[in-house]
């Protein structure tokens, strides 16, 4: 019981922190790819500081739904947060409902996310909230598909227990249906958490926006929660992709050592999708907003075949 | 008056829930009058399963007749036909022989079709009357010729006595009887392509009985299904089961889909229905298809999704019905594109609503998400079976499953947002006023259900358990885990939204406390929303029902096949100003184009074909007689 809740405050150290770090240090590396010496990796802390100090404004047309979704969006990734095998391979709320409540969390978000971006009644808010939807919808069940290959395989749809199977087997890494569900994956990854080629973090410009419209009325103590629980579900993202297809480095909390290996694996890891991420996104370009949909169900099917996968290679 | 009547059904529904109740856990009974009706007699009896039904009944009928009570103009009749069809669809559940069934069956849709046709002076009421009348029907000759076959076959027309004769039939008897019965059930149930009726019908009909019709009426071609395909017919071949997962997968796509691009508020809803039956279907496939390879822990978890998800729909769906009816009766429309703001003046629909919402979704903690996850798990199980073919079926419905969870998120987003949040569209909305306080408590009780159904598997999925032990004639395996956490097949996974509860009002804290410690600013300024710099913000600025779905009907053209009509009337001086624009963007159906036209046609020219005979001649109408004659000598 006390390893269970020192385990949860590790992982929402680490995921609470972590986010505006990886956030920033992936902003590093591409203003340093690029060849600009861009800000320092700490910069979202004082972007979220700032916006901490400065009073909301809030649209006199707008209910309470939008005051409520920033909290509940970080409510639903913090329970997501302790969902997912992020240092160890028993996350506190793995009895909880596993894959399926963390892809149905994203989901919570989303859809308050959606309602608050068409509260405030303007073009852009309706715009970000729909095309944040369609490609949520389109997204969120590849994740579920391409997950359940992997837990098919081993046999739980338990992550942590998944990540302990192929940890133990690494053999068993190289097979068609983890390959094919890592690429549905990774596409998935980058659509849901708003990076190139599906959406550009870095832009305001109308036309192209899809997750910053949305978030458009947004402003001092609810921006930083908004802009938070993103970083977060990146981090969230990026660590289920490190821990799912390449599970070592992560054991059971039986001591303050596991853990602490589990922390230092984790930054390895994570250092190094991160820099693969900023690559892509230094090396590819936005993708017109209808050609996004055919990017989605090529994941989508990618992650279908990792399934049928299983069952014709077994 | 009306409001006795309607009070009635409140006791009526009171009655069934407890007689359910008792029938779920493990209570029997049986009626026999046998001078009431021919053939048979009037014959009712309860076991676990029909219990089950008659207690959804009743658990829906309850709260939505509250509602109908404090419905300001309920006086406009239809009580009548109210009160038949609850009570007709009472007695389906308990029906035990073939007469009282089809009488009660036909009974029920009797009475919900006048209540769909309660609006007469509406040609949309009365067209979808009469398609409602023509599938109802259709349907019902299916079930007829299926129950006369097999009564033939058995030689009884007591339901018992099938159960008994069932391995004696031979293979073509029960595959002939299964695809009759199937048949007339899947209408029933508004499954796809048997759903043209229901998105003309449920919104035809006054919001309580959408939410009757919707919620319970449909369930009852699952519970016919359910009858006929496991316990009438015994075990059947693996195709039985592979078809209704097929057929299951199709519904719950096709059915989001169609609700997506749908604005009319009550037909969405419908819409909605033919989805949730889709899952419903992947439960009672995955169910049968396990029972035919011997899993029988499998094929009750199977059945569990699939009753969960039934009693799950019937409490969202009546909840969400109710909560349209509210906004109908407010704005005087049943068209989104005219309502917004509604939030503000209706709070209590607008949360009740929202609850719903949430809960059809499936968004954790609430009901919905508890029987997907349940489905998933069923369908997900699927490497216990060894037959490929059967994995790829699986596969098929783990793949819908997820989508139509994506898809009917997107649209309940929209549902939600365009209809009460933002600035009202028209002056109707505008003035729209709260729901009276006897509506109000028929919702709250709803969403009340939505919640504790959510919170409450360790309690409910052991009891349907038993449900569904009964129906396989098997005893369910214990279910492991403990009050707070449900286990599912041993170690393979478990789900506690007791704790997800828990958890998510904890993280709702976090951030208050966060604040205070790090001293963020508290202020709050109210401040018009920014619109780049125009004046004064309308309506007009909003974003469209229309503008929201369209990524959708982009991303599905090939499904949709829209239809784009752009009509811009100039100002007579220049083309620079605009006088007028009218832009429609229309769906076609391609069960309408591709299923039900050429069917019509191809009857209405057999019709033609055929009246050639009949030329009014009274000399050539003695000759087929004397024709006739000959031939009857001849063979004879």
């Amino acid at each position: 019981m006390i390893a269970g809740v020192a385990v949860a405050l590790v992982q929402l150290v680490i995921v609470g922190a972590g986010a505006p770090l990886l956030v920033g240090a992936l902003r590093t590396i591409k203003a340093r790819l690029v060849g600009r010496r861009g800000p320092s990796p700490w910069q979202p802390f004082a972007d979220l500081r700032k916006l901490l100090a400065k009073e909301a404004v809030v649209s006199t047309t707008t209910s309470w739904v939008f005051r409520a979704t920033p909290y509940l969006l970080v409510a639903s990734l913090l329970v997501a947060t302790l969902i997912v095998p992020v240092v160890t391979t028993r996350p506190p709320l793995a009895f909880a409902g596993n894959i399926i409540l963390l892809v149905y969390l994203f989901m919570l978000g989303t859809f308050f996310l959606a309602l608050a971006g068409l509260d405030a009644g303007s073009a852009f808010g309706g715009m970000g909230s729909s095309r944040e939807v369609a490609v949520a919808a389109l997204a969120e069940p590849t994740v579920i598909i391409a997950v359940f290959a992997l837990a098919l395989r081993a046999g739980t749809i338990d992550l942590g227990r998944v990540v302990e199977r192929f940890g133990g087997e690494p053999w068993l890494v190289a097979n068609p249906a983890h390959l094919l569900a890592f690429a549905a994956f990774f596409i998935v990854m980058l659509a849901e958490t708003g990076r190139l080629p599906v959406d550009n973090p870095a832009t305001h410009l109308e036309l192209t926006m899809i997750h910053e419209a949305m978030v458009l009325e947004y402003s001092g103590r609810h921006l930083a929660l908004v802009e938070w629980a993103s970083a977060m579900k990146l981090f969230v993202f990026m660590t289920l992709l490190a821990n799912l297809f390449v599970p070592w480095g992560l054991a059971q909390p039986s001591g303050p050592m596991p853990v602490l290996v589990g922390v230092l694996a984790l930054a390895a890891k994570l250092a190094v999708l991160t820099t693969v991420v900023a690559l892509l996104e230094t090396a590819v370009a936005k993708l017109r907003l209808f050609r996004v949909p055919e990017l989605l169900a090529g994941s989508f099917a990618l992650a279908f075949l990792s399934l049928m996968a299983v069952f014709v290679v077994r | 008056m009306s409001r006795l009547a309607y009070g009635m059904i409140v006791v009526v529904g009171v009655v069934a829930v407890a007689l359910g109740a008792y029938g779920v856990l493990g209570g029997t009974g049986a009626l026999r009058v046998t001078w009431l009706v021919p053939l048979g007699g009037l014959d009712l009896a309860l076991d676990p399963l029909g219990g089950l039904f008659l207690a959804l009944i009743g658990f829906a009928a309850a709260p939505v007749s509250v509602y109908a009570m404090g419905y300001p103009d309920n006086g406009r009749g239809g009580q009548f036909a109210y009160v038949v069809f609850v009570i007709s669809m009472c007695l389906v559940p308990l029906a035990a022989n073939v007469m009282t069934f089809v009488i009660a069956w036909e009974l029920m849709s009797l009475a919900s079709y006048f209540l769909v046709l309660q609006d007469r002076e509406s040609k949309e009421s009365i067209e979808a009357g009469w398609i409602y009348a023509v599938m109802t029907h259709a349907g019902l000759a299916c079930l007829l010729a299926g129950m006369l076959l097999l009564g033939a076959e058995a030689g009884s027309l007591r339901f018992a006595d099938w159960r008994s004769a069932a391995t004696t039939l031979t293979p073509a008897t029960r595959n002939a009887a299964f695809v009759l019965l199937a048949l007339g059930f899947a209408g029933k149930a508004g499954v796809i392509p048997l759903h043209v009726w229901l998105p003309l019908a449920h919104p035809a009909a006054p919001s309580h009985v959408s939410a009757l019709m919707s919620g319970v009426m449909i369930k009852l071609g699952i519970y016919g299904l359910l009858r006929a395909s496991l316990d009438w017919l015994g075990t059947g071949p693996a195709w039985w089961g592979a078809a209704l997962l097929i057929a299951g997968a199709v519904s719950s796509v096709i059915g989001v889909l169609y609700a997506l691009v749908e604005h009319d508020l009550k037909r969405l809803l419908a819409f909605h229905s033919i989805e949730n039956i889709g899952i419903i279907l992947l439960g009672i496939g995955s169910a049968i298809l396990y029972r035919v390879a011997g899993q029988d822990a499998l094929a009750i978890l199977g059945l569990v999704a699939a009753l969960y998800h039934t009693v799950n729909h019937a409490a969202f769906k009546a909840l969400l019905f109710l909560g349209a009816g509210s906004v109908v009766h407010a704005t005087g429309t049943r068209n989104m594109e005219a309502m917004g703001g509604l939030i503000k003046r209706m709070p209590w629909t607008a949360i009740c609503f929202l609850i719903g919402s949430a809960a059809i979704a499936a968004l954790p903690p609430l009901n919905g998400f508890v029987s997907e996850w349940l489905t998933f798990l069923a369908l997900f199980q699927n490497t216990h079976l060894v037959a490929i073919g059967q994995n790829l079926v699986f596969t098929l419905g783990i793949a819908s499953l997820a989508l139509t969870g994506g898809l009917a998120m997107a649209c309940f987003v929209k549902a939600f947002g365009i209809t009460f949040l933002a600035l009202p569209r028209t002056d109707a909305a505008a003035s729209a006023h709260e729901a009276s306080r006897l509506m109000r408590l028929g919702m709250l009780a709803l969403a009340a259900a939505c919640v504790g159904l959510g919170l409450g598997p360790t309690v409910i999925v052991p009891a349907l358990g038993s449900v569904a032990g009964a129906v396989l004639r098997t005893t369910p395996p214990v279910t492991g885990g403990d009050w707070l956490t449900l286990r599912v097949s041993g170690e393979f996974a478990s789900l506690s939204t007791a704790a997800i509860g828990v958890a998510l009002a904890a993280s709702l804290l976090l951030p208050l406390a966060a604040f205070r410690l790090v001293g963020a600013s508290r202020r709050t300024r109210l401040y018009e929303t920014w619109g780049c710099g125009r004046i004064v913000q309308t309506p007009r600025m909003e974003y469209t029902a229309t503008a929201f779905a369209n990524p959708f009907k982009r991303v599905f053209d090939f499904f949709y096949r829209p239809t784009r009509r752009l009509d811009i009337e100039f100002h007579p001086e220049s083309r620079l100003f605009v006088e007028r624009i009218e832009y429609e963007n229309p769906t076609r159906s391609i069960f309408d184009d591709w299923l039900y036209r050429p069917a019509l046609e191809f009857l209405r020219a057999g019709a033609r074909a055929v009246g050639t005979l009949q030329s009014g001649d009274a000399n050539r109408y003695l000759a087929y007689i004397l024709a006739a004659l000959l031939l009857m000598l001849v063979l004879a």
